[in-house]
């Protein structure tokens, strides 16, 4: 693990393929590998793109990266699909819609399966963001389907994220209101030379108006463009301004739109640096990985010392009304000591 | 989680457009619990080889019906030892004559599947590949 460690950190792209294998594998080692990478990561910018299936969400990250490229940043991309929750195995396909980044070495796509465990995944994404980072990319873009928590979840490693929607996928803007509007900072609305971008927009638009945390919270959240609360602006008073998602039209085929979503990222960026949020976000988001993590672990310990039949014998007790869920936690707490 | 999945590309070089037989093995591989990286039609060798590198495969696939195997299996095992990928192997199927099999073998190839394998013979080999690439240690 060490050499694979010295070898990613000078560049070598076969290391990076492994470890991002051992990250997802949570193979042996791979912790004190990640220890050993931890001091080489903080400098990423962390974009995360969701969106329901057939918004063109893969073709957009595409045409990103080809302008981050166009700047001269270099890119790395994490493609998350779904693994089929019957067979355990998954088709990843994202490399299709980004085949013009081939033979680009600023760039480095690797497709994530999901592989079923929720809290699991989101921790493969923070460790396999944090080796692109250690690698040296500037831009890491980190994709997954918007569909539900564990999307949102994973959303919430970025530091900027975008929610893709596209007319014409029936019920319009159904997908985002399952709670994904609110991690949204920005809002693209893709194949908008399609019929029907009019009304994705303007419902867009409507549901921001309604929707959106301005009027609600006390202190800035990395979401909500620069509105004024309070009807005194002074100046350097920017703790009173909030982040207001703009709705940016795109044509990820063609290109269209993309330089408007690059700028709007851009503006985010320059928001959240501006007060200091962007460490403020990033305590949170640590803090957040920190309780994950730890439950896991404690959880992990607690079952090891817990025998099996013991663990059996507490349900049937339950299941008998012997003893509610909630004091057969108790005891078993306590006889875990 | 099996923490171990078997990751293989499914890739389509050269210009013909049919990409059905690829889709119907990227779909039984799926099946059978491993994760494919599928990369769509028209893929060059270079392309090939890097998809292979950066997804870190235990086996690369290819899907070939326009007769150009013996010029394109060639170059791809190029492309991919030039990325340091000689120990992964290779595996081609599609419209392929039984004549060509031994020269394909010849070249590295560690399978080939003519028309009318079934799937199972193809998960099975791939199976078998891996176990066998899995149980000498390469670090």
């Amino acid at each position: 693990m060490n050499e694979l460690v010295e070898a990613l950190l000078s560049g070598n792209r076969r290391a990076l393929a492994r470890m991002l294998t051992a990250v997802e594998n949570e193979r042996e080692g791979v912790q004190e590998a990640l220890a050993a990478l931890f001091p080489h990561t903080g400098a990423a910018q962390v974009i995360g793109v969701t969106g329901a299936p057939g918004t063109g969400k893969s073709t957009l990250v595409g045409a990103l990266a080809r302008g981050y490229r166009r700047r001269g940043q270099t890119v790395g991309i994490l493609a998350i699909d779904p693994t089929s929750p019957f067979t355990g195995g998954a088709i990843l396909g994202d490399r299709i819609r980004m085949s013009e980044l081939a033979g680009d070495s600023g760039v480095f796509i690797r497709s994530m399966a999901t592989r079923g465990q929720l809290g699991g995944l989101a921790r493969a994404t923070a460790d396999a963001v944090r080796v692109l980072d250690a690698a040296g990319f500037q831009i890491v873009i980190v994709e997954t389907v918007g569909a539900g928590q564990s999307e949102v979840d994973i959303a919430q490693t970025a530091q900027t994220t975008l929610v893709v929607e596209a007319p014409g996928l029936g019920d319009d803007v159904q997908a985002i209101k399952a709670g994904i509007l609110e991690i949204a900072d920005i809002l693209v609305v893709n194949k908008a030379d399609k019929p029907g971008a009019e009304n994705t927009v303007r419902a867009l638009k409507a549901m921001l108006e309604l929707g959106h945390p301005a009027a609600r919270h006390d202190m800035p959240r990395h979401h909500g463009q620069l509105l004024q609360r309070q009807p005194e602006p002074e100046a350097g008073q920017a703790s009173h301004e909030l982040w207001m998602p703009p709705v940016i039209r795109t044509v990820a085929t063609t290109g269209d739109g993309i330089d408007d979503v690059i700028e709007a990222i851009d503006e985010h960026r320059r928001y959240l640096e501006r007060d200091n949020l962007l460490a403020r976000i990033e305590r949170r988001r640590l803090e957040a990985e920190l309780h994950h993590r730890l439950r896991e672990a404690l959880i992990a310990r607690l079952l090891e010392s817990v025998p099996e039949q013991a663990l059996s014998a507490m349900i049937e007790r339950i299941q008998a009304r012997q003893i509610t869920p909630h004091h057969a936690v108790n005891k078993l707490l306590d006889e875990a000591g | 989680m099996t923490g171990q999945a078997i990751r293989v590309l499914i890739a389509k070089p050269g210009l013909d457009g049919h990409d059905r037989g690829a889709k119907v093995i990227a779909r039984a591989l799926r099946d059978a619990g491993m994760e494919v990286i599928y990369t769509g039609l028209r893929q060059t060798p270079e392309m090939i080889a890097e998809a292979a590198l950066q997804e870190d495969v235990d086996v690369v696939g290819l899907s070939i019906l326009s007769g150009a195997h013996l010029a394109l299996v060639p170059r791809i095992r190029e492309q991919m030892r030039a990325n340091g990928l000689d120990d992964v192997p290779l595996v081609v199927g599609g419209i392929i004559p039984d004549a060509d099999r031994a020269e394909l073998e010849a070249m590295g190839v560690r399978g080939v599947f003519g028309p009318g394998t079934s799937t199972e013979t193809i998960v099975e080999h791939i199976r078998g590949l891996v176990a066998t690439g899995r149980a000498t240690p390469d670090e």
